[in-house]
């Protein structure tokens, strides 16, 4: 470990300092992730104010017990990502290795399970469009409902694609030994971008799935 | 580094309380408890946030400067829903005036 420890680049003073500026410039990136994300969230509240009926109507052509097990899914890749935090921080090269598989494992998961989900919705003809199909006084904001469900998972999604390929990255370098206990920065960094990932999964599964459920 | 090392036992309970809360807002989402179905859903959604936040994130371990930087998005993200929503809410009690 002694031999492998990293000098900060010359702008910094310490190992710290600059482990510090990482920390800080991702928290500003994502900063910049909540509000677009929170700007979707926004907009989707609005209209369910407008429109109750029709989106707890809406609610009911989601599948909550495939968009539970893919909380739980994304919630245990979350462990995974912590615990490969965690092995990185200890300097053990294969369990770093074995969980960063298994968060991408699990986000690949998720990303199957999804794709079930779209998959019914088209046979259903609930994808807005000209081949959506509905019958029912609430047809046009039904649509809207889906057109935020389809919007905001798929950007989620997109999310999690971006993830999977930053953590196949991160399993190359690991592969390679360029992580030890002095350095692992990429990890961390890349493990806040998962749990953010993540919290915006948390508050979409309860918005969409959930309200209007009873 | 000096950086603070969270035991592996502390992130399992925080799994093991996660997936708990998911459970619980499953189960309450199918009861008629009319407003309050929507709060509980969103004080759960938020104190599932709130866990992977301070701790998978290690918020509650980072310096004072994370902290100013995580608060203002937070409150920033509260501006924009409380300010649109302060105009939504109120266009029906308002209408007469």
């Amino acid at each position: 470990m002694a031999e492998q420890a990293t000098a900060p680049a010359h702008q910094f003073d310490t190992p710290i300092q600059q482990y510090e500026a990482s920390t800080l410039g991702m928290w500003v990136f994502l900063l910049t992730e909540i509000m677009f994300f929170g700007g979707m969230f926004l907009g989707y509240t609005v209209y369910r104010l407008l429109y109750p009926e029709a989106f707890a109507e809406g609610s009911h052509h989601l599948d909550v017990v495939l968009g539970g097990i893919n909380t739980a899914v994304l919630i245990g890749s979350s462990l995974t990502m912590a615990l490969a935090v965690h092995a990185a921080q200890m300097g053990e090269r294969q369990q770093l290795i074995r969980f960063l598989a298994g968060t991408l494992g699990l986000g690949l998961v998720f990303l199957g399970i999804k794709a079930i989900e779209y998959a019914h919705k088209f046979e259903a003809h609930l994808v807005p469009g000209s081949r959506f199909v509905y019958e029912g006084p609430h047809a046009p904001q039904v649509q809207l409902f889906l057109s935020f469900y389809f919007g905001m998972t798929g950007m989620h999604a997109l999310h999690m694609l971006i993830g999977i390929g930053l953590l196949s990255v991160l399993i190359r370098l690991a592969w390679h030994g360029r992580f030890s206990p002095d350095y692992h920065t990429p990890v961390e960094m890349i493990g806040l971008y998962w749990h953010f990932v993540d919290v915006v999964w948390i508050f979409l599964f309860p918005l969409l799935y959930l309200l209007g459920r009873h | 580094m000096a950086q603070h090392i969270v035991s592996r036992a502390l992130y399992y309970r925080i799994f093991a309380a996660l997936l708990m809360l998911t459970l619980l807002t499953v189960g309450v989402a199918y009861l008629d408890l009319g407003v309050l179905n929507t709060v509980i859903a969103l004080t759960i959604a938020t104190g599932k946030a709130l866990l992977v936040v301070l701790f998978f994130m290690h918020v509650r371990y980072s310096s004072r400067l994370t902290w100013v930087v995580v608060s203002a998005s937070v409150f920033w993200l509260l501006l924009l829903l409380v300010f649109t929503l302060s105009d939504y809410l109120t266009r029906s009690t308002l209408a007469g005036w």
